[in-house]
Parts: C-alpha cells; structure tokens; sequence
C-alpha cells in the first residue's frame, strides 16, 4: 500500500554566512570567546516548515499552492527524501521519484543517446531496464540522426524534448512534480501532455506545486495552502483555490 | 528469498523473452526509494556499492568528456606526468647523485601514485559540492558521489601508469613477482583513500575554507612525503619522525615498493591496514552522525 504521512514536520535552514561558514574564524572566535547573538547553535536559523501534518494514501492528488518562499520547494524535497526533517517524523511507503527538473544530469558534451543513458542510470534503471527503454525513449523524442550528435548542438527546445521523453518512461508510484512539464513545440506538447496524463493517471500518490489554478482544480482531489512554511487551508481543490486565488 | 535467486538467474540467461514477466514485478526495483526513517551511514555506502555501476558511468562520463573535444583527451594529463617525471628525475637524480636507472622508476611511481592520491583527497572534498545539484532532487545514497571521484581519477591513474613500463625499457630493467603485490596494495589503499573522502566530503561541505587548508596540506605533502627523495637519503635518527608518522609514506610504499622489485616493509602494510580499519570506522560513525544534515549545508 502506497503511503506518505508526514507528522509534525518541521525544517530549520541554518543560515551560514561567510563568518560562520570558516573554520578559521571559528578557531578564532573559540578564542576570543562569545558568540554573536543567534541560537544555541551558534547561527541564525531560518524555519522552512513548520509543524505540517499530512497523510497521504493511495489515490491522493495532492496540489501545493503559495506565494514564492511559502515552502513549497522545501516540502517537495522533504517529501522526495532529499532533506530529512530536522523536526518531526516523515514516513514514506512505495517508490517515489521527483521531476522537478527534468534536465538534471544532462551533459551538453555527451550525445543524446549517452544522456539517455546517464539520465537513466540517475533515475534507477538497470541497464537491462534501460536496453528496453532505450528504442521507446528515441522514437518518442523524434530527435532522429540529431540523438548521435552532442546535446550542445541542440535547440533548447530539441533539450527539452529529449530531458521529457527521458524523465517520463517512469513508473513511480509517488510522483513529485514543481509545476507541470512542458516541452517542444505546439505539436510534441500536445503528445507530452498525452504522456504526462498518462503518467500521472498510473501513479498511485501525485503531488504537484503550481500557480495554475486550471491545473490544479484539474488534476488534484485535495490542495494545501503553504504560507510562511505553514499550512494556511487544507480542503478539497476547488473550496482552496477559489480560496487561494481569491485572496489574491 | 527465492525471488532474490530467481533475479540473479535471470540477469545471466538471455532473457528478454521469460524475463519480460519478471521485470514488470520488480520494475526499478532499484529505483531510489526514500526511506520512512534516518538513513544510516552503513545502508548508504552498502546502497551506493550495490549501484556502483552508477558511479562508474557519472566517473567514467567526467574521463570521457576530456576524449569529447580531443583524440588525445586524458592522455594529456598523462603527457603532463610524463615531461614533469623527466624533468624532476633529471634534476634531482643529477642533485643528489643517485644513478638514473635506479631514481627514474622510483620518482616515476612515486609522482604517479601521489598524483593519484592528493587528487582523490583535494577533489574528495568537493565531492558533494560540485553534485549540489543532483543532491538536492534525488535521493541518491551519498557514497556514490565519493565513488564518482574515485572511479575518475582511478581510471586517470591508469591511463599515467603507462609511463611506468616506458621507463623500465629504457633501462633494460624488468619487474619481478613481487609487482602481484600492488593488487592487494591498491585494493588496501582505496579503502584509506575512500574513507578520507567520506570523511572530508561532509565536513568540507560544512566548512568550505577547509578544502584550502586540505590543499594546502596535500601541496607540502609532496615535499614532507619521500617521492622526490628516497628514504634512505635522510639520517637514519631523523627518519622515523619524518617517514613512519607520515601515512601517505605508508601508502605510497606498499604500492611503490612491489613495483621496484621490493616488497615494502611490514611496517608499511601493517599501518594501511590498521588505518582502513580505524579509518572507516571513524568515517561511518562520523557520516552517520551528519549524513541528514548535509543536504542543508548545500
């Protein structure tokens, strides 16, 4: 059973400034004695999140709504397992994958079968996973001759063309994405949707971040309202964001 | 488990055909699951040993992009090696009277393993670092990055160790049967060497003027350290403070000595191995006790 419950999270971001950040002038400060005034730790901290409470199951579609710095970011990337709750308890069940950026790892230098095949390796496949892949991933790209030559060569938009068709051969069961994915021209945007749909309509818990109000009420069954790294509005997607884009 | 042997059988068989069903089970099986509680130190470096091949690829990716825009590519740091051995061999050999063909293989392996090494330590410490941004969207175990580097500039080691022979036939000299031992020698000092990373991929990541003073160290170490001098050169009441509390002496030797017919001696091997041991213990608990705190000092 797919599940991500998150009790009473919470995230402190130390803020290291260059003083703090050096050994050298902590040595030194140890020697001249005192600390300049933060917390018991000796830095100023900044609380990314505070005390969220979350229960996830099968079926959820989870959007994230608030203004910039709300900690949205912050909450995804707890919710990927990349930063552990410096407060509080998160517990995930199932097979989780992020794409909040779709171009990580990409190697201009290398080819665009090569990145085919770091990208691959990034997101988990084995290389038999990967053989398999591999022809589904081409064709969809429609980068034909173009996928033998270094990815530098390409427009931004042949990039991104090859960073979806990449990204999205997954089959997570908890899919986390920072707004929803775009790629390439009117045509392939049209088959990227397609495919995103598809992707999101097989994985089991979506969580997705976005200012779209039209995308969320589409896509989610519940949205939370961040704001200063707390939850302002939990409810189901209409009731929040007629909320949300209201107040605005 | 039988469905662990049953995946093990199945990646020798030939396959696609019978294991089609399989792989629909265990589908990215390996896929980076994040962990409902802390991840210790020891499930993240046996995660990133399990999925070495993800390391290799990223380290073998850095070599290749030197092959990318030149047919030469890596070659020409071991081009590099080669005119600094000559140059130091003629100069020191001719200073300190020493025959060539006795100090030519020796600065050779002793510049070319210390290359190695204080290019792991330096860009060790970089290790989470220049991989900020992966490290901040997957979940990837934190070793793999300090195996990417090690893999890097391992396969740049034996790209340079190709001097080595070249020097040798143009002494007319030959290594014997104790060069086997360099075997078990490597495998002992990439322990050390990895447990050093670990060890300053966290705590440079948290201190980041500490990469400067670890350079610094590195760039005196190639002096203090016996490359360009051989051992027996210092007085002998000097020498045991000089070599043997000297660790890179200690690491260098068990590779070096095999190599020019000797065997190192039991000194040199009995340190390695004691400081793996000591070594990676104090680096496991050492990144057990931060490895959730790293990615917040990114």
């Amino acid at each position: 059973m797919t599940s991500m419950i998150l009790e009473n999270v919470t995230v402190d971001f130390p803020i290291y400034n260059a003083k703090s950040r050096s050994l050298k002038n902590q040595v030194i400060s140890l020697a001249t004695g005192g600390t300049i005034g933060s917390n018991a730790e000796g830095h100023v901290v900044i609380r990314g999140l505070e005390a969220i409470n979350l229960s996830l199951k099968d079926g959820d579609r989870l959007g994230l709504i608030g203004h910039n710095g709300s900690g949205k970011t912050t909450l995804l990337r707890v919710m990927s397992g990349v930063y552990y709750p410096s407060g509080g308890q998160i517990s995930i069940n199932g097979k989780c994958t992020s794409l909040i950026n779709i171009s990580l790892g990409i190697d201009p230098e290398a080819t665009g079968r090569e990145n085919i095949r770091i990208r691959g390796a990034l997101l988990g496949f084995t290389r038999r996973e990967m053989a398999e892949k591999q022809a589904e991933i081409e064709e969809f790209s429609e980068l034909g001759n173009f996928l033998d030559m270094p990815v530098r060569t390409f427009s931004t938009g042949m990039q991104l063309r090859l960073a979806f068709s990449i990204s999205t051969v997954i089959q997570p069961e908890i899919l986390i994405m920072d707004e929803w994915l775009a790629a390439g021209d009117e045509r392939f945007q049209h088959k990227a949707n397609e495919r995103l749909h598809e992707l999101v309509n097989k994985t089991k818990i979506l969580i997705i971040a976005s200012h779209s109000k039209e995308l969320l009420v589409k896509n989610c069954t519940r949205i939370v309202w961040l704001e200063h790294g707390k939850i302002k509005m939990e409810g189901d997607a209409e009731t929040v964001s007629d909320a949300y884009f209201g107040h605005q | 488990m039988p469905h662990g042997t049953a995946a093990a059988s199945g990646i020798k068989g030939p396959p696609l055909g019978n294991g089609k069903s399989r792989s629909t089970t265990e589908r990215h099986a390996s896929m980076t699951i994040a962990k409902s509680q802390k991840i210790t130190a020891w499930e993240d470096v046996a995660a990133a040993v399990r999925n070495f091949r993800l390391a290799a690829l990223l380290g073998w990716q850095d070599v290749a992009q030197r092959y990318r825009r030149s047919t030469v590519g890596a070659f020409w740091l071991t081009i590099n090696m080669g005119v600094l051995i000559g140059a130091l061999g003629l100069i020191f050999g001719t200073i300190f009277r020493s025959p060539m063909s006795e100090f030519l293989p020796f600065i050779c392996v002793g510049l070319i393993v210390w290359g190695y090494y204080s290019q792991l330590i330096n860009e060790g410490c970089l290790s989470f670092i220049s991989n900020t941004e992966t490290m901040l969207q997957l979940p990837l175990p934190f070793f793999t990055y300090v195996l990417r580097t090690w893999w890097r500039n391992s396969i740049i080691l034996f790209h340079n160790l190709v001097i080595f022979p070249v020097v040798l036939l143009i002494f007319g000299k030959f290594i014997n049967f104790n060069a086997l031992l360099v075997i078990p020698a490597f495998l002992l000092v990439s322990l050390n060497l990895l447990w050093m990373m670990t060890f300053l991929s966290v705590i440079c990541t948290r201190y980041r003027d500490l990469t400067q003073i670890i350079q610094n160290i590195m760039q005196v170490g190639l002096y203090v350290t016996p490359i360009m001098w051989q051992p027996h050169q210092l007085p002998t009441d000097k020498s045991i403070l000089i070599l043997d509390f000297n660790p890179f002496y200690h690491l260098i030797s068990v590779i070096r000595e095999p190599l020019l017919g000797g065997t190192g001696t039991l000194l040199n091997w009995g340190v390695v191995v004691v400081m793996a041991i000591v070594g990676w213990t104090i680096a496991l608990l050492f990144l057990n006790r931060f490895r959730s705190r790293v990615t917040y000092w990114l």
